[in-house]
């Protein structure tokens, strides 16, 4: 059945209908190659989803103070609610066996100079255990320690993109930067997965910057890190154990949906993921139909291929043709042209691919576009599966034609 | 050559049914060039289709070359019309794709032959019609008598035991009709047998022998003086 002389009869064939195999390949060709496309475009979109997490830890509540809406105790609603370094404390006392760590975070933005170099940053004043929630990732120096915390330093770890806009080629190492008029001392130099967003900012001890602030002890937000071994319902129950510890020591009324807040990144996340799953579907529900489109025609073109070499099938029949040569023949061309144009598909799509995949991620949303190459591969697989079962139907009836009939003169 | 007893045919038109062959009793020795003559509706066209192995009959035997010629199926069939028949139509039927030679060497490419031979076969056969210079021509780039030529290359090519021409000349105007007579006598005077059928008086008269079918039956049987074409090709 695969011997040389047949497949030379099959190339024969094809060399000498263009238009047929043309036709027909350029079918099996689109639709994988919009296939590929379309499936890259929706693992694009799924990345670009996942991205706006992967540089935070997922294990993490973030609690902020409101304003109250409700009056309680003697107080009076609109209460504007403070969070402080005294509430760590107790968090960490009444809720040890959850917590992995802790961290305060004080933001303020601030005009940063070195040398006659500025630009407006923000600094983030936070303890040593902020590192691992933000997957801070160290390139020079160290991050804020203990001692910094409780000396108070001056000290400062800053974004690369600080560190490249401000310092140039220049080591920043140990040298004085002017944040908001006071010196900080360079200690550190940091990148993140989040990219340039991230790498803008400047980590500085919490301390530090209560203590320009008037010395206070006020703290913005509160980042929790749980152990992830209490899993989600663990996490659902600690935020609710800690609303209600926050709002008793704060005096809010239990039922008030303001005053504190708790974001729960891991929930975030979920909505994220069911969103992504959802452009999935919708993504594969496209794809797969671009497949069937190109089934229905490479079947429309096997029984029109079969149709025009009706009598050239009686002829051969006549010249001793067996039905099984006959078969074979028309599936072993339409299998080839497939597979030739299938996988010409297949390769024009992944180039394109690669060659736009980083053009669409400003403005479309789609970054890193790939397309899985098994998926790719069994897609193309399908479709010569069925590129030679809807040939395999019209040249049966062929073969099964009485080559008189074939060759009656009309 | 072939034998035929009492061969019966009809088709079945919804109800009715149609007798076409009403007992066929036929001999036709090794060597012989007959014409099958009838109008149209004397079941001519049924007759050459059972002796192609093209059709079966519903009643009666036929004998190819002392083989008994029975319960075809259709892989069967082809083998032994590959085997045993050649082929010759009014419409020249080749594929139009391929060239003269690949046209000649198609029946080698179905008998398992290897390319190499069955080109080298071809070509002689294409020469022995005078065709060989026209070997890589299409079918659209050749006359109509060429055409028949090189069908009867193709046909000769597998080496039958039986030519079967269905109207050879029927498509053709009487000098080309007269050109192909003479190869088809040419043919069997090397000693192949031949059948022809075709509703023309004159080329009738060109075959040794004049089998006249009328209503499913033959009427006359006779045979003549051939008239022997000049070969001028």
């Amino acid at each position: 059945m695969f011997s040389r002389d047949s497949w030379q009869e099959i190339f024969e064939t094809i060399k000498k209908n263009k238009l047929r195999t043309i036709l027909s390949g350029f079918t099996v060709a689109l639709g994988i190659f919009i296939f590929v496309i379309l499936s890259g475009f929706g693992n694009g979109l799924q990345n670009t989803f996942k991205e706006f997490f992967v540089d935070d830890a997922t294990n993490v509540l973030r609690i902020f103070p409101g304003r109250t809406s409700k009056p309680y105790k003697g107080f009076k609603a609109k209460r504007r609610i403070e969070l402080k370094n005294s509430d760590i404390e107790d968090i960490k006392i009444n809720f040890p066996l959850f917590l992995e760590y802790i961290s305060p975070r004080i933001s303020r933005s601030a005009s940063v100079k070195y040398n006659n170099k500025s630009d407006n940053y923000t600094t983030r004043a936070v303890a040593p255990s902020h590192q691992a929630s933000e997957k801070t990732i160290i390139m020079k120096g160290r991050f804020i320690n203990e001692a910094d915390i409780k000396d108070k330093t001056k000290y400062a770890v800053i974004g690369r993109k600080v560190a490249n806009d401000l310092f140039g080629d220049e080591d920043p190492m140990g040298k004085y930067l002017d944040v908001g008029k006071i010196a900080f001392k360079v200690i550190g130099v940091f990148q993140d997965a989040g990219g340039d967003n991230e790498e803008s900012f400047i980590y500085i001890p919490y301390t530090t910057r209560q203590l320009i602030e008037k010395a206070n002890d006020k703290v913005d937000q509160i980042i929790i890190a749980y152990k992830p071994s209490i899993g989600h319902s663990g996490a659902v129950s600690l935020e609710k154990k800690l609303r209600l510890f926050l709002k008793k020591k704060k005096s809010i009324d239990p039922t008030d949906q303001s005053g504190i807040f708790i974001r729960n990144v891991a929930d975030e996340l979920k909505r994220n993921e069911d969103f992504a799953g959802v452009l999935e579907a919708i993504v594969i529900f496209v794809a797969i139909g671009t497949l069937i489109a190109g089934i229905i025609g490479i079947s429309n073109i096997m029984v029109f291929v079969v149709k025009e070499r009706t009598k050239e099938l009686g002829i051969r029949k006549a010249l001793g043709a067996s039905p099984k040569s006959v078969i074979s023949m028309i599936l072993q061309e339409s299998v080839f042209i497939t597979l030739i144009s299938g996988y010409f598909g297949l390769a024009s799509g992944i180039f394109l691919l690669r060659n736009i995949g980083t053009a669409l991620e400003e403005d479309y949303f789609i970054k890193n576009p790939y397309v899985d190459l098994s998926t790719a591969i069994v897609s193309t697989f399908i479709l010569i599966v069925f590129g030679a079962i809807a040939g395999y139907i019209p040249a049966k009836r062929a073969a099964r034609i009485k080559p008189i009939i074939a060759l009656r003169d009309e | 050559m072939i034998k035929l007893k009492s061969l019966h045919k009809s088709y079945k038109t919804g109800t009715t049914s149609l007798h076409v062959l009403k007992g066929i009793n036929l001999n036709v020795e090794k060597g012989e060039l007959v014409a099958i003559m009838g109008s149209s509706g004397s079941g001519k066209s049924t007759l050459l289709n059972i002796l192609g192995m093209l059709d079966i009959a519903d009643e009666g035997s036929y004998y190819l070359d002392n083989v008994l010629i029975e319960n075809l199926n259709e892989k069967k069939a082809a083998k032994y019309r590959n085997l045993f028949l050649g082929f010759v139509f009014q419409s020249f039927n080749l594929i139009n794709y391929k060239n003269a030679l690949e046209n000649v060497a198609l029946p080698l490419y179905y008998q398992g032959m290897s390319r190499k031979d069955r080109q080298k076969q071809a070509m002689e056969y294409l020469d022995s019609v005078s065709l060989k210079p026209w070997a890589t021509h299409l079918p659209s780039e050749l006359s109509g008598g060429q055409k028949q030529r090189v069908a009867i290359a193709r046909a000769m090519a597998s080496k039958p035991k039986v030519l079967l021409a269905d109207e050879p000349t029927g498509a053709l105007d009487s000098t080309t009709s007269y050109e192909i007579m003479g190869l088809i006598q040419k043919i069997n005077n090397e000693g192949k047998t031949i059948l022809v059928v075709t509703h023309e008086k004159d080329i009738a008269k060109m075959c040794k022998r004049i089998v006249t079918l009328k209503d499913g039956v033959i009427v006359e049987d006779k045979k003549i003086k051939q008239v022997i074409v000049k070969q001028n090709v």
